[in-house]
């Protein structure tokens, strides 16, 4: 049971994006998102992983023996998670100090054993890289757009300390709204995260209503319309 | 006249009149509002209201229901008019529309519109300003009484518009009562010292402690019109006597009195206006009592050791949140059958 390429894509991108659709690594998620680079460094690295893990699981895959494939998975994700800490703290140092806590626990990130379990398993290689590639870059992508509303509206700017990631030339890419605007606090917080994710959501769901699928069915009388007076 | 076959059961007052009713009965505190701390309330209310009304109808046409009904329940007004009594006057005119913004919409409209909206409106919209907009919501303006200057209505409607400097009037600001009191204390004063400070009246603070008398008059009112029972606003006094005098016979030197306590902040607003919200309270009698009590407690706790001065808003929201728990478990036992084996 090989999937193609195209269904692959669409359902990691799309259809069965891991933050939108399976609501999977909320806790990442809604932690880290405060500003746009911190969202695409745990997005990239959480994308790396999840092409790793799904490579070396695919590989391996009849090899193991299915009462204990759980913890084999497990141990293969953690090194790949301690290889990218220890790269990361090698070479982005300040960033590796923002993300602190949340990059070891990409290792109890639902979406990756899910991945490793759900397709890796049972997948060619190749299918499998192309998967965790795909399932990763939507992630990466919902943390992006999670990362600049909530910049934008807490903070006022957009990928401020750029620097953190692409070094310090990267300084200029910063995008400040307005000198004056004093910063919506909540969205930095963990309710603006909520606020975000379901925001999202309710944007996917629309697109989806509106070009995918005939419009929802009207309210019926059955949903019991309040009755003027 | 219509005629009904017995057993003749009247049938309850409708919304509009009830919220006229809370209407009724915040005009006297309001009044006393604006005669200790100036022309800003005008404001705020004109702001508030007008705004309310803007975002209700907005999302009315958007979910496609009936204007009319809904605009004329006064729900939206009695919303808005609790909230602009929770917020500091002078506030930048933007403060106040997100706030009602975050009413209407998170508070209300996204779950479903009046009668399904879990928490009160009023209190999710100066929540969300308060831990948002820390700086504008901890500006208070000292009472008429011992301020230097006063502003004008016009003057303050400028002001809040941002048409005139903001920094000119800053020497009439002030901390309030309960946040002095929080201060000094955390500086290890005693109580008697802090009373010295100005802002500090005849048993709570200059002003407050008289509007919070006109509170209790209107609560009394709408007690007497059958728009609340009793029940909520009792629990709530209660719960803060208790733990208030508790503390205070133990220590009168450094925790203050029960009065200071329960005539300061919004208690009193909260016990009878907020806190009693038909949507948002405890449904069964039992319940209320708990649900009062747990007000009137967690506002004590907030206010001795939380990181907030009151806690008004906080224990109303952390009540609402319990509500379905607290009626589950008060469900009262239908006459003629037998006590509910277990739950």
């Amino acid at each position: 049971m090989s999937a193609s390429t195209a269904e692959i894509t669409r359902s990691g991108l799309w259809k069965n994006n891991v933050a939108l659709v399976q609501l999977l690594g909320l806790c990442p998620l809604l932690a880290v998102t405060s500003t746009t680079i911190n969202g695409i460094g745990l997005g990239l690295a959480t994308l790396i992983t999840l092409v790793l893990s799904n490579t070396i699981i695919s590989a391996i895959r009849n090899v193991v023996r299915t009462e204990v494939r759980l913890p084999v998975f497990v141990l293969i994700i953690a090194s790949i998670v301690t290889v990218i800490e220890l790269t990361m703290q090698a070479w982005f140092y300040d960033l590796y100090l923002v993300l602190g806590i949340f990059i070891p626990l990409i290792v109890t990130n639902c979406s990756i054993i899910g991945r490793a379990e759900g397709f890796a398993s049972k997948n060619p290689v190749a299918a499998s890289a192309l998967d965790g590639f795909m399932m990763g870059l939507g992630f990466l992508i919902v943390l992006t757009i999670l990362g600049m509303l909530r910049e934008i509206i807490g903070f006022g700017t957009i990928l401020a300390n750029a620097n953190l990631m692409f070094g310090e030339g990267a300084s200029a890419l910063q995008f400040t709204l307005n000198e004056e605007y004093g910063g919506f606090l909540m969205a930095i917080l963990p309710p603006g995260a909520f606020f975000g994710l379901a925001l999202l959501i309710v944007a996917k769901n629309l697109i989806e209503t509106r070009f995918y699928q005939a419009p929802a069915a009207k309210i019926t009388d059955s949903e019991a319309e309040p009755v003027a007076t | 006249m219509k005629n009904y076959s017995s057993p003749y059961v009247t049938p309850s007052a409708s919304t509009n009149r009830l919220m006229l009713n809370v209407i009724i009965a915040l005009i006297p505190g309001t009044i006393a509002y604006i005669w200790y701390f100036g022309m800003g309330l005008i404001v705020n209310l004109v702001l508030a209201i007008s705004s309310a009304l803007l975002f209700e109808t907005v999302i009315l046409l958007l979910r496609k229901r009936p204007l009319k009904a809904y605009l004329s329940d006064y729900s939206a007004i009695v919303t808005a008019w609790l909230f602009a009594l929770c917020i500091p006057m002078h506030s930048p005119w933007w403060l106040v529309v997100v706030g009602i913004g975050f009413a209407m919409i998170a508070g209300k409209h996204l779950y479903g519109g009046i009668g399904f909206n879990p928490f009160n409106p009023a209190m999710v919209g100066y929540v969300v300003l308060l831990i948002s907009f820390p700086v504008e919501m901890t500006t208070w303006y000292l009472p008429l009484q011992i301020s230097p200057d006063s502003l004008t209505l016009v003057q303050a409607f400028s002001y809040s518009l941002g048409l005139v400097d903001i920094h000119q009037w800053d020497t009439l600001t002030s901390a309030t009562p309960l946040d002095q009191y929080k201060t000094s204390l955390s500086l290890n004063m005693m109580i008697s010292e802090i009373r010295q400070s100005p802002v500090f009246g005849s048993f709570a603070g200059v002003g407050w402690e008289w509007i919070a008398n006109w509170w209790f008059i209107g609560g009394i009112y709408l007690i007497f019109t059958k728009t609340i029972r009793w029940h909520i606003p009792v629990a709530v006094i209660l719960g803060m006597l208790i733990l208030s005098f508790s503390f205070y016979i133990a220590d009168p030197d450094s925790i203050a009195s029960p009065g200071f306590h329960l005539f300061s902040g919004g208690l009193m607003l909260g016990a009878f206006f907020i806190a009693t919200d038909p949507v948002t309270a405890s449904t069964t009698v039992k319940g209320r009592l708990i649900y009062g009590f747990m007000i009137g407690a967690l506002v004590y706790i907030i206010r001795s050791w939380g990181g907030y001065p009151d806690g008004v808003a906080f224990a109303v929201l952390l009540a609402n949140m319990s509500v379905p728990l607290i009626d589950y478990y008060t469900q009262p036992r239908v006459f003629g059958m037998n006590p509910p084996e277990d739950h």
